[in-house]
């Protein structure tokens, strides 16, 4: 925020000020409930508030009992297993089928564009629970609800929207003069797909990605409606202990996924930057 | 055509080729054109002559809709562009910006599979052409314009292909880099030998370079001459007003001998022309005249012989613009040649102009 300049009205100042304390306010109402989950994790006794203790900064108030339920206990490795083997699988046949996918529908000569296009958004637009429904219905009949595969295709579904728009909106910027001039320089299609396209468009292909792979790993109610026992995720195992067991070790999980998507987001980022200057787009 | 390579066989060879995006409308119409081995030729027209349809035809990137195109001896209609060996110069460069120079101009012997050590002598070899070999390792981002524009250059050109083809690739640089690039691309095609075809709008450029000049307009040559008949012999009024400053007068065959023509202009005035493409005493027709070749006080009797009163003088160091009203065209222009000498130029006064037969063409009348 810029320094106000010297020449600005009372009603100005203050309106600088409250724009400042708005701003905070919006801060504070969108990560204090994540926040909070944080300490709270770490509670010695199985409750999801904060213990006397605790709020004496007393050490006897916290440990690590939530993390051992998690990291010992069968149903959330079962889980954690999950979630791990189905996310980037899901991730990578969205990643995979939306970027070819946009760059198809960037070809000015592709009838009906914004028709397919409409139609592979959807699943962004439509309410989760009644793509979930139909998934259900269409799996069921084709044998596919209660597998592993058919959670990951659902999922992958789920994600390829997110992979669409951000490759798209790259595209935006890409020259399609590059490709002509590499098939000038007697470059086949794929050679140049992957030679001069892909490396331009990377930024964008990493950012939907992400997107997939947090849509599946977040990802609970089409898992309650397509997978069986086998494939419960975390998100899945958290909802059921929520509900029937209000275990605290739900707290644990959420602290290590909020650091997980951190983690994440932080090195992808990382990622980006560093294509974006390889592709010469910031100076170095 | 005036000037083509009568006994040469033709390297590029358009047989009625024409080109329609949407089914209906013509963008390019019947065109035949045959092109040399070695030659420059230029397609010179302003913007939706269809000349760069031309050219994207010639490297594949646009079908045909009708008619064949030949490289060497065989039919490319049927090659996709990566299959045809051409190199070709893109008007915004088109240079790969995640690679650096020396893996930009190493892409089109990588995906030949030369070997390693051969590609970086060749990827020098080209640098040092367009004398850039310092710079091999700079991102295209990190370099000006014109070095841009160089990299481009030895890049359609370092994997050698004998046909070369340029999208008006000076557009972007300013005048005085492009006067400059003019004249190292014309060297490097006089030294490699290769075949160019050159699309430009841009006259000064069109006869600077080429060998052969095609000029379109809506979707058809109007003329394939050198740059010197282009100018010295238009074939029609486009031409004519296209290439160079021009003065028209219009006017009404009245008596038509074998080369020559008399023409009576609209206010009534009889001028001799060299007959071009009228038909038939009656033909309306546009004269056309350079005005470097008007005499102002002709020291000698002249062929053709009037008065202009002077509308306006501008002084441009070199030459004098003398803005007339000859035979009712208040928009006349005679160039004065500036020998240092006083010259008793007053606006609003008359005076005594003269040109000869020989400079002045009976053309068909211009819209």
């Amino acid at each position: 925020m810029a320094a106000l300049p010297p020449y600005a009205s009372p009603a100005q100042r203050t309106w600088h000020y409250t724009f400042r304390i708005i701003c905070g306010l919006i801060f504070f109402f969108l990560i204090f409930p994540i926040m909070v989950i944080v300490p709270l994790s770490f509670n010695s006794l199985p409750f999801f508030t904060f213990t006397p203790e605790m709020l004496r900064l007393d050490p006897a108030g916290y440990s690590l009992i939530n993390y051992k339920d998690f990291f010992t206990n069968p149903d959330w490795n079962n889980a954690l297993r999950n979630s791990v083997t189905i996310a980037p699988v899901a991730t990578l046949l969205a990643t995979s089928i939306g970027t070819l996918a946009a760059i198809g529908l960037s070809q000015s000569h592709v009838p009906f564009r914004s028709a397919i296009m409409a139609i592979l958004i959807s699943p962004m637009i439509v309410p989760l629970i009644i793509s979930a429904a139909g998934m259900y219905f269409f799996y069921s009949r084709i044998g596919l609800q209660g597998t592993y595969l058919g959670v990951v295709l659902a999922h992958a579904a789920l994600g390829t929207p997110f992979v669409i728009i951000t490759v798209t909106a790259t595209l935006v910027g890409f020259d399609r003069s590059l490709t002509r001039a590499a098939a000038s320089m007697g470059a086949n299609p794929v050679t140049t797909f992957f030679k001069v396209q892909l490396p331009l468009i990377v930024p964008g292909v990493i950012s939907g990605a992400l997107f997939a792979f947090i849509t599946s790993f977040d990802e609970v109610v089409v898992v309650l409606f397509l997978g069986s026992a086998g494939q419960k995720t975390l998100p899945w195992q958290m909802f059921t202990g929520l509900r029937e067991q209000i275990s605290p070790t739900i707290l644990a999980v959420a602290t290590l996924m909020v650091a997980i998507s951190i983690a994440l987001l932080t090195t992808l980022e990382f990622l980006r930057r560093r294509s974006e200057r390889l592709r010469g787009l910031t100076p170095a | 055509m005036a000037s083509s390579p009568a006994t040469e066989e033709a390297f590029v060879r358009f047989t009625k080729v024409q080109k329609s995006y949407d089914g209906e409308n013509l963008v390019v119409k019947d065109l035949n054109l045959d092109i040399a081995k070695g030659e420059f030729l230029t397609m010179l027209g302003p913007s939706g002559s269809g000349k760069t349809t031309c050219l994207m035809m010639l490297a594949g990137f646009e079908p045909a809709t009708n008619g064949e195109i030949y490289l060497g001896d065989r039919s490319i209609n049927h090659v996709p562009p990566h299959k045809r060996g051409i190199g070709m110069v893109f008007q915004n460069y088109a240079l790969f910006p995640h690679m650096t120079v020396a893996e930009n101009l190493a892409f089109p012997l990588q995906v030949r599979n030369v070997g390693k050590a051969e590609t970086e002598t060749k990827v020098q070899r080209a640098l040092e052409m367009v004398e850039l070999g310092e710079f091999g390792s700079r991102r295209p981002a990190q370099l000006s314009g014109g070095q841009q524009q160089r990299v481009a250059v030895a890049r359609a050109l370092v994997f050698e292909p004998d046909l070369v083809l340029m999208d008006e690739p000076l557009g972007a640089l300013d005048k005085q880099l492009r006067e400059q690039m003019q004249y190292e691309i014309k060297h490097i095609h006089e030294n490699l030998g290769v075949t160019v075809v050159y699309v430009t709008h841009d006259q000064t450029e069109a006869l600077t370079m080429s060998d052969r000049v095609a000029v379109f307009n809506d979707g058809v040559i109007q003329q394939l001459s050198s740059p010197e008949s282009l100018y010295e012999d238009p074939q029609n009024s486009f031409v004519a007003q296209f290439i160079g400053e021009n003065n028209k007068l219009n006017g009404e065959v009245t008596k038509i001998t074998k080369d020559t023509c008399v023409v009576k202009t609209n206010d009534g005035t009889v001028l001799k022309a060299d007959k071009v493409n009228v038909d038939a005493v009656g033909d309306r027709t546009t004269i056309s005249l350079r005005p470097e070749r008007v005499e102002l006080d002709p020291p000698k009797k002249m062929d053709n012989m009037l008065n202009g009163k002077i509308e306006e003088l501008i002084y441009l160091g070199d030459h004098i613009r003398v803005r007339m009203t000859v035979a009712g065209n208040s928009e006349f222009i005679a160039k004065v040649r500036n020998r240092g000498e006083k010259r008793d130029l007053v606006e609003g006064e008359t005076a005594k102009i003269g040109w000869s037969t020989s400079d002045c063409k009976a053309l068909d009348l211009a819209s």
